[in-house]
């Protein structure tokens, strides 16, 4: 009883609950923009790969690799706070947003690469003989197959790009964890933070069943 | 081009700040590593325990990834470091930011040591216990080191992405790579060191990136 008292006060629950509820809706909001975005431009870098350019695939997977072995809240405060020491000023939405999608849009090609090499080669060839040209045959053929094959992958990036909608707090964007963290500074509680981390549970615990439904395991006895 | 030097290739500016930006670049490595053996251990330890499939305990496993799957890294940090001393647990921001991202490699790992153990054949388990091997014989010395090579490609992706999160501690004031770039940066108006800063997360990361691509060809699982 004493441990709900102090980590899920009712009263202060219901005190801090509007402002919960704002940053919920921020969170989802910058996860809105950021995926489609990541998504997109993932797919884009990825098919873009699979002409294998020499030239162009260098730089692709340099800028996937980078961008894989940097910390998403170094490149969130390098745009934030050291842009505007050369007069790139950002609102915190958009450096965000920018950090996000940098950082979401490597993951997304890399999977989408794996997704698009294990289409055979045959299936290129075939559409190709069909009279489509190379860009029809990329859209209409060995996309949707190579999306196909990595659906459980797609699905488990899309929820670490949510979750990662929470280092906003550090640039002050009002979203879920910073209107938590703004609660427990108001009431001296830890209850704001404890609902907070209840909601992200609630909100994705779908996707994370639905990501191990996937992969479904049967062990002998 | 000079004005490109002066803000973001200024060593002079930053030379007397070199030793603390050093020493952020350690205590990062340091937490990496404590977190990547912590958390693959516990996850591997309860993959096991998992095997045995006893309906209580597994349902506590399921509960216990699936919360650290659900909550992002920087909310488990905060909330082990703010919300835990309410109830006399008291971490330092070193610790809790390395327990906290244990839990959640934990969690990940877990979750890909599970699915290498239903990957492996069935043909596999009967063949390891037709020989006269108790279950736990054939998990040890047949499934699981097949587990453990197929596991390595996922594991290091995983592993990356959450150690990764040591710049978390930043917001803590783990005086860790990016807190202290972040810091001098502000004192000395010039954001140099958030390059230095960059080239040394990329310094400990990108060879592990990498080593994905290579061990992504070399022991993909045949599926």
């Amino acid at each position: 009883m004493d441990l709900i008292q102090t980590f899920l006060n009712p009263e202060i629950l219901q005190q801090v609950w509007p402002m919960l509820l704002k940053g919920l809706w921020g969170s989802v909001l910058l996860a809105l923009v950021v995926l489609p975005l990541a998504i997109g431009i993932g797919l884009l870098i990825a098919s873009v790969v699979y002409q294998k350019h020499k030239f162009l695939n260098r730089i692709l997977v340099a800028y996937v690799d980078f961008l894989r072995a940097f910390p998403p809240l170094v490149l969130l405060i390098f745009i934030f706070y050291a842009l505007p020491m050369v007069g790139v000023e950002l609102s915190p939405f958009v450096a965000a947003v920018l950090a996000l999608v940098l950082n979401g849009s490597s993951y997304f090609a890399e999977i989408f690469r794996a997704g698009l090499e294990a289409v055979p080669k045959g299936q290129m060839e075939a559409a190709r003989s069909t009279g489509l040209n190379s860009r029809q045959a990329m859209v209409n053929v060995i996309i949707p197959q190579g999306v196909r094959n990595v659906i459980p992958d797609l699905a488990s990036n899309t929820l670490e790009v949510v979750k990662q909608t929470s280092i906003a707090s550090v640039v002050a964007m009002d979203e879920l964890l910073r209107a938590a963290q703004l609660g427990q500074s108001l009431t001296y509680s830890p209850t704001p933070l404890i609902a907070a981390a209840i909601l992200y549970v609630l909100l994705l615990w779908p996707l994370v069943r639905l990501i191990s439904r996937m992969h479904r395991v049967t062990i002998p006895t | 081009m000079e004005k490109i030097t002066y803000y973001f290739f200024n060593f002079e500016l930053i030379q007397p700040y070199l030793p603390q930006l050093w020493s952020g670049f350690l205590l990062t490595l340091a937490m990496a590593v404590s977190t990547v053996v912590t958390g693959i251990a516990l996850g591997l330890v309860l993959a096991i325990i998992r095997a045995y499939q006893v309906k209580a305990i597994n349902a506590l496993i399921v509960v216990f990834i699936d919360v650290f799957r659900a909550i992002p890294q920087l909310v488990v940090i905060v909330v082990v470091y703010f919300a835990l001393p309410a109830i006399n647990i008291t971490l330092s921001p070193v610790i809790a930011t390395i327990a906290g991202l244990s839990l959640i490699l934990a969690a990940f790992s877990e979750e890909i040591f599970w699915g290498g153990l239903g990957a492996i054949a069935r043909g596999q388990w009967e063949a390891a216990r037709s020989t006269g091997m108790s279950f736990s014989q054939a998990l040890a010395y047949v499934i699981l080191p097949q587990v453990l090579r197929n596991s390595i490609a996922p594991l290091t992706n995983r592993a990356i992405g959450i150690t990764k999160g040591t710049a978390l501690g930043s917001v803590i004031a783990v005086p860790e790579l990016l807190n202290v770039a972040s810091s001098v940066q502000s004192t000395i108006a010039n954001p140099t060191p958030m390059m230095v800063s960059a080239v040394l997360f990329c310094l400990i990361f990108l060879p592990f990136v990498r080593l994905t691509r290579w061990l992504e060809t070399r022991f993909n699982p045949v599926r």
